[in-house]
């Protein structure tokens, strides 16, 4: 009998205790470390996947801060530019405001300087004139310029007439302290007697006055009240040459700066006129 | 000359009694528990494994298809019982490389012991998967005349897979212990490595067969295009 029955029930068993060593030592380790190893791959990619999201999400906000930088980097730009432009404007318009203030400045300068000439030419030609007015009616005539001054001061006092006569008279007649005749030099007694007279005989009355110096006057007689005034003077005359020098100068400048000067009379008349 | 290892007797008490087949089978079950527990000792779930892991890996990856290739739809189930068969079977024949070693599977005891272990697991497998009732009503199909043809075709197959084996694993090492008497150089190396190639051969046919009988028990078979598909094994030559 080639089958042992024995034998068959101990392969058996121990085909069964096979079974069971193997199920222990063999197929539950293998397949839980292969369970464990497949699970660990799955997590490895999909933390892969995730990361990769995770990387494309910050792809794609880097490019769209990227984008937001450029925008907002030109709009900087363009704005810098146009307050360059605007500044540039700005600062044009200032230089050009400069520059005119400048030039007026100048011009201006130049107007005064103008003046400052026709004044010192103003001054030199009364003195010049004066001296030699003086020197000619020194030469001419016995009596010195002074008299003749007086004189002609005198003598215009007695052709007062009018409503100027009139206003004069009635501020020296109102008046408490004497009258002032000013003269730019002191006037001899014999002189002083004949103002005295002719005051006295123009206004019918004894007219108080006081005499004082005033060389600025350059040869002439002011008669001063309260709020009237009497004046002859050469430097009426010297107006105007005064005049017609500047409009010389006018002519020679351009542009002129002088401004005309004060009002010249065609000839030195005694004018009353309020302080 | 002996026909199995069976009537090598080292020790004998009466009904009991130790021979080559029982010794040898310890031995082999031995260097499978032995290896396999060195083995996995140090299981690496990391990429990185040995190349011993490795092998066991591709071995029982290797079996678990195969059987979900039989149609067993949860293979791990039946992997510790069919896997074993198989690597049973398969040492038993490799280790006829060693001089002196007379292979388990060339005894009928052993044969018919396995044989016995397919012809009961598979009823427990299939009432375990469809209950006992559902169990049963695959021996009265198609009809209830097919009953005592499918009892027979239970017993035959299982006789079947035991001298399928035996005849196979026996005549391997007869024909070598014959060829050693005609010719005694070079021809039974070739022999043997026949023997190796057919020992594997058995060895697959062998797990196969057992699996397809499950699979037939156990009805657990996967949805197939056609539902009326016949699903009663075709009997193993």
């Amino acid at each position: 009998m080639l089958i042992d029955w024995f034998t068959v029930g101990a392969q058996v068993l121990n085909f069964a205790l096979l079974v069971f060593l193997m199920r222990r030592f063999l197929y539950k380790p293998i397949l839980a470390a292969i369970a464990a190893r497949e699970k660990k791959i799955a997590a490895e990619l999909a933390d892969a996947d995730a990361q990769k999201a995770e990387a494309g999400k910050e792809r794609d906000d880097l490019r769209q801060k990227n984008e937001s930088f450029d925008q907002e980097r030109a709009a900087l730009m363009s704005e810098a530019r146009d307050e360059a432009k605007a500044e540039r404007q700005r600062l044009l318009a200032e230089a050009r405001k400069a520059a005119e203030a400048l030039s007026a400045k100048r011009q201006e300068t130049l107007a005064n300087e103008a003046t400052q000439l026709n004044g010192a030419l103003v001054r030199k030609t009364q003195a010049e004139v004066f001296a030699i007015a003086r020197k000619t009616l020194t030469d001419l005539a016995t009596v010195s310029l002074e008299e003749r001054v007086g004189e002609v001061f005198t003598r215009r006092l007695r052709e007062l007439k009018g409503e100027a006569k009139e206003r004069l008279g009635a501020s020296l007649k109102s008046q408490s302290s004497p009258a002032i005749v000013r003269s730019a030099f002191e006037l001899p007694p014999e002189q002083r007697a004949a103002i005295q007279q002719a005051l006295n005989e123009t206004f019918s009355s004894e007219v108080r006055i006081r005499f004082e110096a005033a060389p600025d006057l350059v040869s002439g007689i002011e008669l001063s009240t309260e709020g009237q005034k009497l004046a002859w003077s050469i430097a009426d005359y010297l107006s105007t040459l005064e005049k017609a020098v500047a409009q010389l100068l006018k002519d020679s400048h351009k542009p002129p700066a002088a401004k005309p000067k004060p009002e010249p009379t065609e000839e030195p008349i005694a004018e009353a006129k309020r302080p | 000359m002996r026909l199995s290892p069976d009537s090598l007797i080292y020790l004998q008490w009466g009904f009991v009694k130790l021979n080559a087949t029982i010794v040898f089978t310890w031995a082999l079950m031995l260097v499978l528990a032995v290896s396999a527990k060195l083995i996995t000792r140090r299981l690496s779930t990391s990429h990185e494994r040995s190349g011993w892991q490795n092998l066991l890996e591709i071995v029982v990856t290797a079996i678990q298809k195969q059987i979900e290739e039989i149609g067993l739809s949860r293979p791990e189930r039946y992997l510790s019982f069919l896997g074993t068969l198989f690597l049973f079977v398969a040492t038993a024949s490799v280790f006829t490389i060693v001089p002196g070693y007379e292979a388990p599977t060339s005894s009928l005891s052993t044969t018919t012991a396995l044989a016995l272990c397919v012809l009961v697991a598979a009823p427990v497998f299939g009432i375990t998967q469809q209950g006992l009732g559902g169990y049963l009503k695959t021996y009265v199909e198609p009809t209830f005349v097919m009953l005592p043809f499918n009892i027979i075709s239970e017993v035959s197959r299982t006789l079947a897979l035991a001298v399928r084996l035996f005849g196979n694993m026996m005549s391997g090492a007869m024909i070598v212990a014959i060829l050693l008497t005609i010719m005694p150089f070079v021809l039974p190396a070739v022999m043997t490595v026949l023997g190796l190639l057919t020992g594997m051969v058995q060895a697959y046919i062998f797990s196969i067969l057992a699996a397809v009988y499950i699979a037939a028990a156990t009805r657990a078979r996967k949805p197939k295009p056609e539902p009326k598909a016949d699903t009663t094994p075709a009997h193993a030559t």
